[in-house]
Formats: C-alpha cells, sequence, structure tokens
C-alpha cells in the first residue's frame, strides 16, 4: 500500500477490516480487506451518532514505521492490538513483546470520509488469472524505472506485456515514431555536417505468454490496455510472498483495469487507470478483433525473408547535395481530431470526475466519478465518493 | 542489408552478456561493426569522449552457433551500425536461462537490432521475450572514421598488475585527485602517482614484464636503446582508467599497456577469443 499512496484508510466493518489508500493523481485505489476471522479477536465498537462506524486515516509512513523490521517482529513479538480511541483522537498499536516488553505506538489520525473507487469486475469485458510468479517472472524484463506497460490479448490466444513509449508528439509509439527532428527531404545544406544520427529512441521490450501459462483466461481479441507498472509492482510482490494467482479484469482502455487477489480470509483488490487510447479512439467503439497489436514476430520459424532491411542505399551513393540522413523516414503525426472528441465523451460521462486534479499524462481519475453518473456501475449508494482534493483542507 | 545470429549455449551466452556488460561500462554509445567473421565495438576519439577511444574485437564463431551477415554491398561486406550498449546489455540482462537467443537486423519502422530471447517455461510453448533495441546505420562514406588504430610509437610497454589491485588503487586514489600518473620503464617497474596540495600518494609495482615486441622498422628499435631504467609517463584522467578497471568482469589472459610520453596510453586487454584496446590520451 505504501507503494501508491502516502496515507493509510482503515474502514472497519462488519465484513472485517479494510485498509485502503489512493495515490495523489487519483489513478491508483487499493483495499486490503481482512475478514474478521482473520484476527484473533475483531470487535467493531459501536456505529457512530450518523450511523456509521469510525473511519479513520494515518499517515502511512508513521504507521509503517511501527512494523518498520520484520524479520525482529517474527522473532519477539507474540501479540499485536489496534485499537481506535476516537476521544483522545489516537490510534493505537500496541506490540506485545516477549519478556514483558509492551511496545505502544499512538498515531493521529484525522477522520474522513470512505475512500471508495466505482469498479465492476462484472462489467469488465476481459478477465485473466495467473499465479503470481509468472506474472513476476514476466515483469522481471522490462526495466526497473519503466513507467507504464501494455498488456494485450494477441493472436492465437498469446498475452502480450509491452513497455509503453510516448513520442514527443504524445502519440504511443514503439520503437516507431521518431521524434520530431528536422531531417528528411529539403533539408537545409548544412545537413551533411550533422553527426550521424543518435540511436536516442527508446528500447521496446515485448513479451509473449502462451495461454497455457494461465489459470483462466477469457479476453477479447485485440483487446490492451496500458497502466502504470510502478503500482502493479507493488501487488505482484505481495502476491508472490502470499503465493495467491492473480486475477486481471479489464475492459477498454481508458476504463480501470482490476487486480484482485482472493484469499478465504484476505481480499485485495488494487485498481488502476489506464492510458486512453488516441488510436482506438479513431475506431468505433465496439472494435471487435480490429487489432492493433504487431502479431508475435515470425522469427520463431526461421523465416529468412521476413525482416528484408529495405534501406535506401541509393541515399549513400550520392556524392554532393545534401544527403540526408537516410535511417529515419519522416512519421507525420496522426490527426488529432478524433482525441478531443473522444474526450468530450469521457468527460459527460465522468462528470463528477475529481476537479483540479492534474491528469497525469492522459491518465484520468475515471473511478472516482459521482454516484450520479448515469448508468455508472456501482457499490451500493449509501457510500459516498470523495469529490474533492482533500489535500486542500490540510 | 541483413544480418541475422543466433547462440544457444549458456556458456557462450554469458560470455557474450560479459563482453557487451564490459563495453556499455565503457562508453555510452559506440558503433558495431559486423563483418563476416567478426564483430567489433569501435569508439572513435572524438572530443564528446574526452579523446578516449576503443576498440573490441570479436570472433563471431567463437559466440554464434548461427551467423549471416549481408553487408551494404557486395564489395563492401560490412555493417556499420551505431548502437546504446547499455540497451543490449539489458536485453541480455535476463536472459541467462534462455534456451536461445537470436539476435536480427530489422527495419519495422525505424532501423532496430531485434534480440529475441527464447525463455523455457512450464507450458506447452517457450516464452518469448522480444527487445527493439534502436540502431542508426552508419552510411558507407563515414567508414573511414572507424578504422582501426594502429599501435602508437611507444616509449615503453608493460604489462599491468593483477587487474583487481589496480582498480582497487585507482578507486582509492580517485577520491584524492582528478588525475593520476602513470609512470613505467622496461626493466619491468611501474608506478602510479597522484599529487594534490596536500598529498601524493605513489603506489610501486615491480617485476611486472615487459612485452617483447617484434620491431620491424627502424622508429621502434628506438625503444630498444632506451635506458632500461628510465620511466616514460603520462599523466591522464583519473576517472577514464577507472572506468576501464572497474568494466573488467573476467580477468584477461594477457593485459598490458604502452606509453607514449606525456601523450596518450594504450592499453591492451587480451582474452581467449576477445581483445580489446583502449586509448586514453595525456592531459594537458
Amino acid at each position: 500500500l505504501s507503494r501508491i499512496g502516502d496515507e493509510l484508510y482503515l474502514e472497519p466493518t462488519e465484513s472485517g477490516l479494510s485498509l485502503r489508500t489512493v495515490n495523489s493523481s487519483r489513478s491508483a485505489f487499493a483495499s486490503f480487506l481482512f475478514a474478521p476471522l482473520f484476527f484473533q479477536r475483531y470487535e467493531t465498537g459501536g456505529p457512530q451518532p450518523d450511523g456509521e462506524l469510525l473511519r479513520c486515516k494515518v499517515l502511512m509512513k508513521s504507521f509503517l514505521s511501527v512494523f518498520r523490521s520484520l524479520p525482529s517482529l517474527e522473532k519477539t513479538v507474540w501479540k499485536c492490538l489496534i485499537l481506535l480511541k476516537p476521544r483522545a483522537s489516537r490510534l493505537v498499536v500496541q506490540l506485545h513483546c516477549k519478556y514483558g516488553v509492551t511496545k505502544t505506538h499512538n498515531l493521529a489520525f484525522q477522520e474522513c470520509e470512505r475512500l471508495q473507487a466505482i469498479f465492476d469486475t462484472q462489467r469488465c469485458a476481459s478477465s485473466l488469472c495467473a499465479p503470481a510468479r509468472v506474472l513476476a517472472e514476466a515483469v522481471v524484463h522490462f526495466p526497473q524505472t519503466l513507467a507504464e506497460v501494455t498488456l494485450g490479448a494477441g493472436p492465437g490466444g498469446k498475452i502480450s506485456l509491452r513497455n509503453y513509449v510516448e513520442d514527443e508528439a504524445g502519440e504511443p509509439g514503439g520503437a516507431g515514431g521518431p521524434p520530431p527532428r528536422p531531417w528528411g527531404a529539403g533539408n537545409g545544406p548544412l545537413t551533411h555536417l550533422l553527426p550521424p544520427p543518435e540511436p536516442s529512441k527508446t528500447m521496446v521490450t515485448e513479451l509473449w505468454l502462451a495461454e497455457d501459462e494461465f489459470q483462466t483466461v477469457a479476453v477479447t481479441p485485440g483487446s490492451r490496455i496500458t497502466f502504470c507498472l510502478k503500482e502493479f509492482r507493488g501487488l505482484l510482490t505481495f502476491a508472490e510472498a502470499s503465493n495467491l494467482p492473480l486475477t486481471i479484469h479489464y475492459d477498454v482502455p481508458g476504463r480501470p483495469v482490476v487486480f484482485t487477489l482472493d484469499d478465504t480470509v484476505l481480499e485485495v483488490h488494487l485498481v488502476l487507470a489506464t492510458l486512453l487510447d488516441p488510436e482506438r479512439s479513431s475506431q468505433p467503439p465496439t472494435a471487435n478483433g480490429a487489432s492493433h497489436l504487431p502479431a508475435p514476430s515470425d522469427d520463431f520459424a526461421d523465416d529468412l525473408e521476413s525482416y528484408m532491411i529495405a534501406m535506401e542505399t541509393s541515399a549513400y551513393e550520392e556524392g554532393s547535395g545534401a544527403p540526408p540522413s537516410p535511417t529515419f523516414p519522416l512519421r507525420t503525426p496522426r490527426p488529432a481530431e478524433s482525441d478531443p472528441e473522444e474526450e468530450e465523451e469521457e468527460e459527460e460521462e465522468e462528470e463528477g470526475a475529481v476537479p483540479g486534479t492534474p491528469p497525469h499524462k492522459k491518465f484520468r481519475s475515471l473511478f472516482f466519478g459521482s454516484v450520479l453518473t448515469p448508468g455508472g456501475p456501482g457499490p451500493a449508494p449509501t457510500q459516498e465518493v470523495l469529490a474533492e482534493d482533500s489535500d486542500g483542507e490540510y | 542489408m541483413r544480418f541475422r545470429a543466433k547462440i544457444v549455449d549458456l556458456a557462450c551466452l554469458n560470455h557474450f552478456s560479459r563482453v557487451i556488460n564490459t563495453i556499455a561500462k565503457l562508453a555510452k554509445t559506440c558503433t558495431l561493426r559486423l563483418t563476416v567473421s567478426k564483430l567489433y565495438f569501435i569508439l572513435s576519439d572524438k572530443v564528446a569522449n574526452g579523446g578516449v577511444s576503443m576498440w573490441c574485437e570479436l570472433c563471431q564463431g567463437n559466440f554464434f552457433d548461427e551467423f549471416q551477415m549481408e553487408g551494404v554491398a557486395a564489395e563492401h561486406n560490412e555493417i556499420y551500425l551505431e548502437l546504446v550498449p547499455e540497451n543490449l546489455s539489458r536485453a541480455l540482462k535476463t536472459a541467462q536461462s534462455a534456451k536461445a537467443v537470436k539476435i536480427k537486423l530489422t527495419n519495422k519502422h525505424c532501423p532496430c537490432l531485434r534480440v529475441a530471447v527464447e525463455l523455457p517455461s512450464l507450458s506447452s510453448s517457450s516464452r518469448i521475450v522480444t527487445h527493439d533495441i534502436p540502431v542508426g546505420v552508419i552510411p558507407r562514406r563515414l567508414w573511414n572514421d572507424f578504422r582501426e588504430p594502429s599501435v602508437p610509437d611507444f616509449d615503453v610497454s608493460i604489462y599491468l598488475p593483477v587487474l583487481k589491485t589496480m582498480k582497487c588503487v585507482v578507486e582509492r586514489m580517485k577520491n584524492l585527485s582528478n588525475s593520476i600518473v602513470i609512470e613505467a620503464n622496461l626493466s619491468g617497474e611501474m608506478n602510479l602517482k597522484i599529487e594534490t596540495d596536500l598529498v601524493s600518494v605513489t603506489t610501486h609495482f615491480k617485476d611486472l614484464g615487459n612485452p617483447p615486441w617484434v620491431s620491424e622498422d627502424e622508429c621502434q628499435s628506438s625503444a630498444q636503446d632506451r635506458d632500461l631504467e628510465s620511466m616514460a609517463e603520462a599523466r591522464i584522467d583519473i576517472k577514464k582508467l577507472q572506468q576501464l578497471l572497474a568494466g573488467q568482469q573476467v580477468n584477461p589472459t594477457k593485459a598490458l599497456c604502452n606509453i607514449v610520453s606525456k601523450r596518450i596510453v594504450h592499453f591492451i586487454l587480451l582474452h581467449e577469443d576477445v581483445s580489446l584496446q583502449y586509448f586514453i590520451p595525456a592531459l594537458a
């Protein structure tokens, strides 16, 4: 949870204790629900005057510092007591250790509204389930610093993971789409003085997983979504440690992706916003099977002719004149008209989207919409949703 | 222009990865030259590199199980690519348990070196990871920039001390000074010296041995007439030396350096199937 947000929300409910967090741009939400059975003793206490159980939030760092050293905790602590003292405004975490030592930590808490992301796994068109180990092994091929990754359903039932590269023009690219540099035909007389082109574009890594590596696969062919890898890695580490299979529910680009872990006493949800794909937006929304995914390369069938280099070797023969650097063809950026259209539509839908939260690139806080969203999916209407960036209040 | 190669043997793959890791530590961008029988990693001595240059030569037969290359033209059967070796290093990093690694030059949107790693998996079909490393194709008219450097007319040639020891010494010295003086003589003695306002430190090595160079022409004989005790020295950037030493992952079979007094130091590191030459110019 600390990989995602800075504040830990504790919400005791009848069905257990829920620990939740959200990130600052509201594009990632996670909740861990521990059933009462998980605890030796679980008492929710009486409801507050407003009929709700007391909720609070504490600083993630403060809470974590109590449990700082896991190995030593395991050796010395035999009981941990967490209780909420509303009148003293303190969350008390008491560690009962060996040799009669008791460590009591009093953390200041703030009362808060219920933090709930709107998502409905039932409405997701595609889902995948795999042992955490498979996904962890897949993710290891991507650099630690990678921000976004694209998950896609490819031909032959294969699932692909690809690092997402953004052009300077803001278009999704792969090893294509050169940054708009001034070369190509019609260049100035000084072109020949330019140094050979620097391969400054990013390396693209793509991994293909066979269908049978997954426990269940129910995906729309040709579908793909792009989400932030950093937050996902956090969940993956937890899943691997607890040896639970991970389920991924997703829909169309722009709608959040939901990762879930299920256990008898624990239910985990991680909801991440996905990138709105301007390429796709020019397509009718019900595109079926229109795959933008490049097919997995045929190299492995040892096909010699597949990738003949079509270099303009004639360019090398030019002695005089200003030979442009022949390697990167100019690529006109896609017309962006489709973009604002799609965004308008989205805005109508999510009218309650958190205002004033700068969208992180094209990620939107799509799942913190108002409960009044027409046709919005949703849990019970009694919940209140954060309508404003609470940071401004404190 | 075509290039494809395949490595199946794990030991070869590890060896190749180590070479790439070493290159990656020495140069941010370098030139890869492919011929029918060899691969070369070349860094030419531009001002941007601080004047250092590098020439690394590998015999493809020692690493690849399959190697097919077609150059730009029949009479120029070579390919020159500009790439970031760190990318290649990263691509190979997670391939240590691979069943096979294939490298291919492709041009889908732009020229790339596609590294395809086939990994074992529990399922029926293998897991395949592809890394598309963007490269720049260097046109033939620029190939002259990347010719093999000739061995300079050196004053002293001497075998290097154990690289690990030398690395430790240089690393400690790096904290004290920006430049280091390497001096050596034909009696197998070498000193590494730094001097600052506050302190000067010298490390002495002896009994290193001097490699015998076959002198084909008159100029080399001047080295032989040289007084055995007199030192040839050059002051070089200590960071460059440290980079060279830190990048070595395996102990070379032979390691020596040629010093041209006050001009340049030429390092030669030889392994069984890889040779690396590194030139560090003397500071003004």
